[in-house]
């Protein structure tokens, strides 16, 4: 912890407690588990030509038009593997919902407030704006992503 | 028909009032106190009494009257509140609402004057006046028994019909029901998913061979569109809901500026979905002030101009093709073309050579760029925060479109076009690198489908960009598959191409696939596609499946057709003459890259070739001995394409076509005449390219046209322009409507050395004899919009004016002849593409100028 303002800040936001976990690559991350809608398979996706690289496509969710952006891209990850289709992870944001595309699901975590710690400072520039903070679980880290951040795509784009 | 809006606006507005002012007396009963509330009541009051002066109901004013004298005692604390008191006032009410039955019914405010109570209102004004604080006993029962007097006297004067009972207005509000917009909105969602369902059902049932199915899905299809009708309707609002406050603001408007406006409307019926009401409302407003402040002109201004001190301010709304036309005219001073180029290089929103080549109507369209403002100064009224730019941008989010006229000293108009509603919009679907897209049906004029070996021959290219003729129009055209960045289906074979209106301008757009039409249910996209303007939204089809919605606009701008194409599209507008088909003789030559270019042969005077060893050089000019004198070559293809191929010049006998002006003479060097064509040419189309007038379809093929004067001077102008000096500098106006026309004109009087000032119809005339002095003006006698004549009055009315010699044009011999008493009064007549015979009768006139300008007197002999 760097700072006491920092932590307070970061405390407040995690409130909740409880993480929807999912993996991007090697990556595991956590959104609060208040602002996931649904889990869904791998849908149907229509692509958007001029779209920015990070928009896969738009997908109907019961009437509803979502747009889906790949985490993979949004990270500035390597791709998936060809035969690996992405989950989406629907989520709620201020702009209504968003569909994020993950590798996979993870379970819903309860996570241990104390274990709470802001990103390294040295996390990559693509990440950096993404990641709120970490976890450190037993085993692994849990990066928490910034659900607003993340859909709003002016946020991150620095190379 | 106008007072009959006025007095129906005034009837809702009473009525409504009316049952605020029930509401607020009983209220008042309880709180007598409120100074609030009777001010309110007061107001309300006041209100009713001053919009019946003004509408001239007797009657009902001077109940009013007495009820407001009454008011204004409580209100200054002259008397107590008693229910007695409040009982009158209630009555007063009533009998008011009688009246105004009566006026809905018949118009008139009927035979019931209502004596009794405006004796009883009159005794109890009169009460305090005499310093009569408590409620007279007498009065108190008096509101009963008037009461039922009031009624009788109702059905005494019962010859007109019962409707102008109270009862009647009540039936009225009782077939109404009030809805929160929040579940009509929501109505509308559900609908909208209905109508997806539907749309899937109906796919799914033409899978299957089910009879039952089909039936039921049938019935499921009728009855949805109903449903959607209907509850498309209960979101319909009249415009008039917006137009509501319009009256006001233009009364404040006009008061804080000190002018008399009058504010006229017409279609306040006219219906419109809720969401665009909305969205059309904070625009709508700012027009109107905009109108008020700048538009119209002070009262002794307008005085001056010989218009009535009141400016007229005109709304006007009506459907047209499923769309909603709303119009906001002024009879104010118009917009000044000059005025806003003008401040657009101020602005540094134009170079003063763009300003230049910019059509009126592009000018005035100027008016709605960002940063820009023509008020010399910055008011209290407009110029608060939302500028015409915003205005623009409100509307064309919603799929509208905004256009201006404007008409110097006579008023301008702006035209909003709105669509009916947003949430179901007809579209056809489309497919193109393997995606579906829907285009709104409202931006879609036509299909066409080119196929067999001739498909993608029959789109030409002009200087590389594809066009295509329709109808001997040439359309613009966009690929859909580039504008996108698609990889495109490869068969060449087969075209298909929608045609699209964007604004006022025509492009086609060649997608792979046309599906059919369907209504969609238009979604908006998600913030993070929100910047991409190629897309209206999104929709979802029968399959379940996403599919994008085409902006038109958006598409067109994206590829270019609209930015490349304006002029044309413009030229069409304004320029109706152009239907009007003209017979030419052409020259058809080769130069360069340049497959086709033309001149007229009336131009030409002769085709001759010259071996290679006779070219010389003098003054940095190629030229040949020719008839024992030096004629100067200009090799075409250098000056239309500006790198230099000089040295690769094969042919050995060089292909000259001269050009004689006057004795002077040039030749021009292409590589190959073609042939001769006389030819009815058709399309014209402005090119902004140096050295070309612009194209046109000759002989089926599109053809260039060399600007000769442009060409000459740009290659030989050193040599020229000692030359040029035979006519000292005079200032000619061109007036024709076709630009091309206008720019063979203007070749020819360029060349001799007259400073040529064009115009395309009579106003432009106007304007640039106004700014510019002018010694001569050659006028096409169809000038447009009413012919030259109008030209030649407008110039004998003006002292300044009347001196100036004028040459009509006409467009053959025959019609020399045909036109001979309607010329008769121009100074010459002569054909319109006999360049010497224009050059002599303009040299004729300029002569004859000179000698006026040393002898005034003998002006009067002169015509």
């Amino acid at each position: 912890m760097v700072t006491d303002t920092i932590t307070m800040r970061a405390g407040r936001t995690q409130a909740s407690g409880q993480f929807s976990t999912f993996f991007v690559a090697d990556l595991f991350f956590g959104v609060d588990v208040l602002r996931v809608q649904e889990v869904l398979r791998f849908q149907h996706m229509t692509r958007v030509p001029q779209a920015p690289d990070v928009i896969e496509g738009l997908i109907n969710l019961r009437g509803q038009i979502v747009t889906a952006i790949d985490m993979r891209r949004r990270l500035q990850l390597p791709p998936r593997a060809g035969d690996q289709t992405p989950m989406n992870m629907v989520v709620r944001t201020e702009d209504g919902a968003v569909s994020l595309l993950v590798d996979e699901i993870g379970d819903v975590l309860d996570v241990d407030a104390s274990t709470y710690e802001r990103p390294p400072e040295n996390l990559g520039p693509a990440a950096r704006d993404l990641i709120r903070g970490v976890y450190k679980l037993k085993d692994r880290l849990l990066l928490v992503l910034d659900a607003e951040r993340t859909v709003d795509l002016a946020t991150g784009r620095a190379t | 028909m106008q007072d009959e809006d006025v007095v129906r606006e005034f009837l809702v507005e009473s009525h409504e009032n009316l049952s605020r002012l029930d509401q607020e007396l009983v209220e008042l009963e309880k709180h007598p106190k409120d100074a609030e509330l009777l001010a309110s009541i007061f107001r309300t009051i006041h209100t009713i009494k001053g919009t019946c002066g003004f509408l001239a109901f007797s009657t009902l004013e001077r109940i009013a009257h007495q009820a407001e004298t009454l008011l204004s005692q409580l209100r200054d604390g002259r008397r107590d509140l008693s229910p007695s008191l409040v009982s009158l006032i209630l009555d007063t009410v009533d009998a008011t609402r009688k009246v105004l039955g009566s006026i809905e019914a018949s118009g008139e405010e009927g035979a019931d004057r209502f004596e009794e109570l405006t004796e009883r209102l009159s005794a109890a004004a009169q009460f305090t006046a005499g310093g009569e604080v408590q409620p007279v006993p007498g009065l108190a029962p008096a509101p009963a028994i008037e009461h039922s007097d009031c009624n009788g006297a109702a059905e005494h004067a019962g010859d007109k019909p019962r409707e102008s009972d109270p009862s009647k207005s009540s039936a009225v509000a009782d077939a109404n029901i009030r809805v929160g917009v929040g579940l009509l909105d929501k109505l509308m969602d559900l609908v909208g998913e209905l109508v997806l369902t539907r749309n899937q059902i109906l796919q799914f049932n033409t899978e299957r061979e089910d009879a039952a199915l089909n039936v039921t899905s049938q019935r499921l299809n009728l009855i949805t569109t109903e449903l959607q009708e209907g509850v498309m309707k209960t979101r319909m609002q009249p415009i008039g809901t917006v137009w509501n406050k319009l009256p006001r603001v233009v009364r404040d408007t006009a008061v804080a500026l000190g002018k008399q406006i009058r504010l006229e409307m017409d279609g306040t019926e006219t219906e419109l979905d809720r969401t665009i009401i909305e969205a059309i409302k904070d625009p709508l407003v700012h027009l109107v002030r905009n109108s008020c402040d700048h538009g119209i002109e002070a009262p002794e201004v307008r005085v001056r101009m010989g218009k009535p001190p009141q400016g007229r301010l005109t709304l006007r709304a009506y459907h047209e093709g499923g769309q909603v036309n709303i119009e906001i005219g002024d009879d104010g001073a118009g917009i000044d073309v000059a005025q806003v180029k003008q401040k657009a290089i101020e602005k540094g929103l134009l170079r003063p050579e763009q300003a230049e080549k910019l059509t009126d109507r592009e000018a005035l369209n100027m008016v709605f760029q960002p940063g820009f403002s023509t008020a010399k100064t910055v008011t209290n009224v407009s110029g608060r925060g939302v500028g015409l730019d915003v205005v623009k941008s409100h509307i064309e989010k919603i799929g509208g479109i905004v256009d201006v006229f404007s008409r110097p000293r006579e008023g301008t108009t702006v035209k909003l076009k709105i669509p009916l509603t947003l949430a179901i919009i007809p579209g056809l679907v489309i497919s193109s690198g393997g995606e579906r897209f829907v285009i709104p049906q409202v931006s879609l004029l036509e299909l066409i489908r080119l196929e067999g070996d001739s498909g993608e021959k029959h789109i030409e290219r002009v200087h590389g960009t594809p066009v295509y003729r329709r109808r001997g129009t040439l359309l613009p055209i966009a690929y859909l598959n580039q504008v996108l960045g698609l990889e495109s289906a490869e068969r060449a074979d087969v075209v298909s191409m929608v045609v699209l209106q964007a604004e006022d301008r025509q492009f086609g757009l060649v997608v792979d696939g046309i599906n059919d039409t369907q209504e969609i249910v238009v979604k908006p996209l998600s913030k993070q596609l929100k910047g991409l303007t190629v897309y209206a939204g999104a929709t979802i089809m029968g399959d379940g499946r996403v599919a994008l919605i085409l902006d038109v606009l958006g598409i067109g701008q994206c590829s270019g057709v609209l930015a490349e194409f304006r002029e044309q599209a413009r030229n069409a507008i304004e320029q109706k003459a152009q239907s009007r088909i003209e017979q030419q003789r052409l020259l058809l030559f080769r130069a360069g890259s340049f497959e086709r270019l033309a001149v007229p042969l009336s131009l030409v005077a002769r085709l001759e070739e010259f071996p290679q060893s006779s070219i010389e050089h003098a003054g940095g000019c190629q030229v040949v001995q020719y008839r024992n004198r030096i004629l100067p070559l200009i090799p075409l293809r250098d000056v239309l394409e500006s790198a230099a191929h000089s040295q690769d010049r094969p042919a050995d006998p060089v292909q000259v076509i001269v050009f004689n002006d006057g004795d002077r003479s040039v030749g021009l060097v292409v590589d190959q005449i073609l042939d001769v064509a006389e030819e009815e040419v058709t399309v014209r189309q402005k090119t902004g390219r140096m050295g070309l007038l612009g194209s046109a379809v000759v002989g089926k093929r599109v053809a260039d046209f060399l600007d000769l004067n442009q060409v000459i001077r740009a290659a030989a102008g050193d040599w020229f322009q000692t030359a040029a000096g035979s006519a000292n500098g005079q200032r000619i106006l061109v007036a024709e409507a076709s630009a091309f026309s206008r720019g063979l004109i203007r070749s020819g009087l360029d060349m001799v050395g007259y400073r040529v000032l064009e115009a395309a119809n009579l106003e432009g005339a106007l304007r640039i004899l106004e700014q510019h002095p002018v010694d001569i003006v050659v006028t096409a006698v169809d000038l447009p919009p009413d012919g030259s004549s109008a030209l030649l009055a407008a110039m004998r009315r003006r002292a300044e004016w009347q001196r100036i010699p004028i040459l009509a044009l006409v467009d053959s011999a025959e019609q020399a002849r045909a036109r001979a008493g309607q010329t008769a009064d121009f100074q010459d007549c002569q054909v319109k593409f006999d360049r010497e015979a224009m050059l002599a009768s303009v040299a004729r006139l300029a002569s004859s100028l000179a000698t006026v300008e040393t002898a005034p007197a003998c002006v009067g002999e002169e015509r």
